[in-house]
């Protein structure tokens, strides 16, 4: 037997002993997943079992080093653990920026001593993080935050306000851009740092969405005092460490997409004529949308191998998150015209409180978070073909 | 699936890159069109291509070939795509010898297969009727005659069929017009009595034929295999075509796009290179996500083809879907964008619309692929 092959024998095992039945279903929705932290109250016992066994193992972080809380796995490994955990219908363990976004960055441009501190407590889902980069005035155009960190010797004091804070009012932790100078260009001059949300000056408002829902937040933050210690990297470094999590994110966000071919749902919410879905053109609309999403899936999956070959993903990346996320509206408004009008029921028990409609509401967001459509193509259009201009 | 290149096919693609850019370039095809050459494309060529492999890649070494297999052929399609590159690889080495290879007797197999691979014979499939593919409409009937059978009907799309030394015609031997199956393949003379064939002159300036059968006979030994393994035949032979087919749309996509995003840098209008303008670059880098998702879906479809997945028919009708789709998009804006010059006949970028359009349609066009797929996912 091959490593690799006594590796998912291995896994195929651990997760029959390890992930209870409950954790062997469909997650309904944002509402089954597990973000850890101080304050989260776990859906059940076997939500926590779960988290507590996969943490253990590495299994939340499963291609971080051993030390930072991951299991050390490489490329190959960690597609064979996807895939065993695919297999068996078993939901992931931890939901977190922690991993997804902040662990990414730190790995590379942290110190030792801040990935031994902050690492560990995300692997485990102890410490939940939010992200903080956009401004009011500040939203595609990133870089020019105006969020001031003041350097008053052993600390920074901090004075600004984030929005868009997506679950800034329960996220333990923010990874926050701040300007720390403002005599160079415009990304030039920005930091990265970290700190509690509990720090005295600190407050989240939520805001209410289109969808019903309130995730995100308006962050002022007023005098707050942040250690210079949770300075990532140097001064001045923030827009590099940004852009190289942006990327992360981007491919991250290309990837939403429904759990089940729109097909299917398609039909379940439509029926059959027939064998065949009543509206012709919504058939074909619907086939289109599946060719696209089959062919993106692939695209992906060869992207990130070609990345892996020795070739950067880089701007590449902001391709993936415009297709994927444009592709995914396009899903959901398929969904929306295959239900009519029963897919508009907002509240009650038939819709499950609306929750196609608030689904679907909700994916209006992929392409605008984690940088607009447009600005995704601007990148396209500059970095990976190379055309002129600003 | 990874969907990335092993080194073989590294290096077939590299062959057929300088191969084709060398040899058969876009103005190799102007050439054939302005001299209005009768062959329409260059024998020499083809009997070079032989030699290089290309014309056997799907037959096996019993045969004459080298069972590359679909994945080479594909990428030998790509270049022939890129360069507009007239050549009769779909209509011998890839329809006639995915025919021969899965259909045909061990008898016809030894007489044809190897003067395919050779580059001896062409061979042209005689399938389509009307002016949009549908092969469960086929009216053309073959009737029990003597030891053999009357073949009737017309047939159009014919790729090559003017200079084909035989036709493999699909004719119905049972059932009604509209029913799936009942079809069977005969391998005819086109100068056997009753048969007349009309080269027709098309917009990508590539060689087509209009076929007519008039109570043609033929011997039972004409039969491709044997009656009932026709429908069979004709499945993996479209399934074979249309993955050529969306490869060398790939490749014909690809081009026109680059060739467009050539012009963008270059163009100046009001003061300023074109490309700048935000409006076209949008449009740029759309087109380059589009093409990005088709190529893969080319890969896969090529990929399952060679390791026989179950799944490979769906894959190869959502991959000519895409492809059909994804090139008429380009080449519609790639003239758009390249302004008046785009609809002179000096600048290239319209003849990879024509050919775009004639791929885009052979063998079914997004659309029957669309609702073949719909069907085939029961939905
Ligand atoms: C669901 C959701 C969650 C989010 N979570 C977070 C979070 O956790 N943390 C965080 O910091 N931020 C978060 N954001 C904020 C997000 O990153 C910003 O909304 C986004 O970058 C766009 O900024 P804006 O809202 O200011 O829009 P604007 O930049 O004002 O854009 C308005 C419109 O103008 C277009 N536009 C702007 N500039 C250009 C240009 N140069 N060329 C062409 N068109 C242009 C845009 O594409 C858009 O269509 C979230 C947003 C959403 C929707």
């Amino acid at each position: 037997m091959t490593d690799l092959e006594t590796f998912r024998t291995e896994t195929c095992a651990w997760l029959e002993d390890n992930c209870p039945a409950e954790m062997r279903t469909d997650m309904s929705g944002d509402n089954d997943a597990c973000w850890g932290g101080r304050n989260f109250k776990f859906q059940s016992e076997a939500q926590k079992v779960w988290l507590e066994r996969c943490a253990a193992k590495g299994f939340t972080a499963p291609s971080w080093d051993k030390k930072y809380g991951g299991a050390g796995l490489n490329r190959a490994q960690e597609q064979v653990l996807r895939q065993e955990m695919k297999r068996i219908n078993a939901r992931p363990p931890l939901s977190s920026f922690g991993v997804w976004m902040l662990g990414p960055a730190l790995l590379k441009f942290g110190s030792e001593d801040q990935k031994l501190e902050y690492l560990p407590p995300i692997t485990r889902g102890e410490i939940r993080w939010c992200q903080g980069y956009s401004e009011p005035g500040s939203g595609s155009d990133l870089a020019s935050l105006q969020t001031k960190a003041e350097d008053k010797g052993d600390h920074y004091l901090v004075n600004g306000q984030k929005v868009w804070t997506s679950y800034a009012d329960k996220a333990d932790w923010i990874f926050c851009l701040v300007r720390t100078d403002n005599s160079g260009s415009k990304h030039e001059g920005i930091s990265f740092l970290l700190f509690d949300m509990e720090t005295p000056g600190v407050e989240a408002k939520p805001i209410k969405l289109i969808s019903g829902k309130s995730p995100f937040c308006e962050t002022f933050l007023t005098d707050v005092k942040v250690p210079k210690r949770n300075l990532v990297n140097e001064e001045g470094q923030g827009w590099n460490i940004a852009k190289y999590l942006l990327t992360h994110e981007r491919e991250m966000i290309g990837e939403t997409g429904a759990a089940r071919p729109v097909s299917e749902m398609a039909v379940d919410l439509a029926g059959l004529e027939d064998g065949k879905l009543a509206d012709p053109i919504l058939r074909g609309e619907i086939a289109q949308a599946e060719v696209d999403d089959w062919a993106f899936k692939m695209t992906m999956g060869r992207m990130l191998g070609e990345a892996k070959a020795g070739a950067s993903l880089g701007a590449k990346s902001s391709m993936l998150k415009y297709y994927g996320t444009e592709l995914n509206k396009r899903r959901y408004e398929l969904l929306m015209d295959a239900a009519g009008g029963d897919g508009l029921e907002w509240e009650g028990e038939r819709s499950d409180d609306g929750r196609l409609a608030k689904s679907w509401m909700r994916t209006k967001g992929n392409s605008i978070e984690g940088g607009t459509s447009e600005v995704m193509l601007n990148i396209v259009a500059k970095r990976v073909l190379d055309m002129p201009g600003a | 699936m990874g969907l990335l290149l092993n080194e073989d096919e590294v290096m077939i693609r590299d062959m057929a890159e300088g191969f084709f850019a060398d040899k058969a370039p876009v103005s190799e095809l102007r050439r054939l069109r302005d001299t209005k050459d009768e062959t329409g494309f260059d024998r020499a060529l083809w009997t070079e291509m032989a030699q290089m492999g290309f014309a056997g890649v799907l037959i096996d070494d019993d045969h004459g070939g080298n069972g590359m297999g679909y994945m080479a052929a594909g990428l030998i399609a790509e270049q022939i795509g890129k360069n507009l590159s007239a050549t009769p690889f779909l209509s011998t080495a890839v329809l006639a010898a995915t025919a021969l290879s899965k259909g045909g007797s061990e008898a016809q197999k030894s007489e044809w297969l190897p003067k395919i691979a050779d580059g001896s014979t062409i061979m042209a499939l005689a399938l389509d009727e009307g002016g949009k593919h549908n092969p469960k409409k086929t009216a053309t009937t073959a009737e029990k005659s003597g030891n053999g059978f009357k073949l009737n009907g017309s047939k159009a799309m014919v790729a090559d069929g003017h200079v084909a030394d035989k036709l493999i015609v699909v004719a119905r031997t049972s059932g009604d017009v509209g029913d799936p199956d009942g079809l069977s393949l005969f391998l005819v003379d086109p100068k056997a009595d009753g048969v007349s064939v009309e080269r027709t002159i098309m917009a990508d300036s590539r060689n087509s034929a209009r076929v007519e059968l008039d109570n043609v006979e033929v011997d039972g030994d004409a039969v491709l295999g044997d009656i009932e393994s026709g429908d069979a035949t004709l499945d993996a032979v479209l399934k074979a075509g249309r993955a050529a087919l969306s490869a060398e749309l790939l490749g014909a996509g690809q081009e026109a796009f680059d060739q467009t995003l050539g012009y963008l840098k270059e163009r100046k209008q009001f003061g300023k290179i074109i490309g700048e303008f935000q409006a076209l670059q949008h449009r740029a880098a759309h087109m380059y996500g589009e093409i990005e998702v088709a190529r893969s879906a080319v890969l896969a479809a090529l990929t399952a083809l060679d390791s026989g997945d179950e799944n490979a028919d769906l894959y190869v009708s959502m991959t000519k879907a895409k492809l059909g789709k994804t090139a008429k998009h380009i080449s519609v804006e790639g003239i758009q964008l390249h302004g008046g010059v785009g609809m002179t006949d000096e600048y290239d970028i319209g003849l990879f619309s024509k050919r775009i359009r004639v791929a885009q349609e052979m063998f079914g066009d997004a659309n029957f692929q669309l609702d073949k797929i719909a069907s085939a996912k029961k939905f």
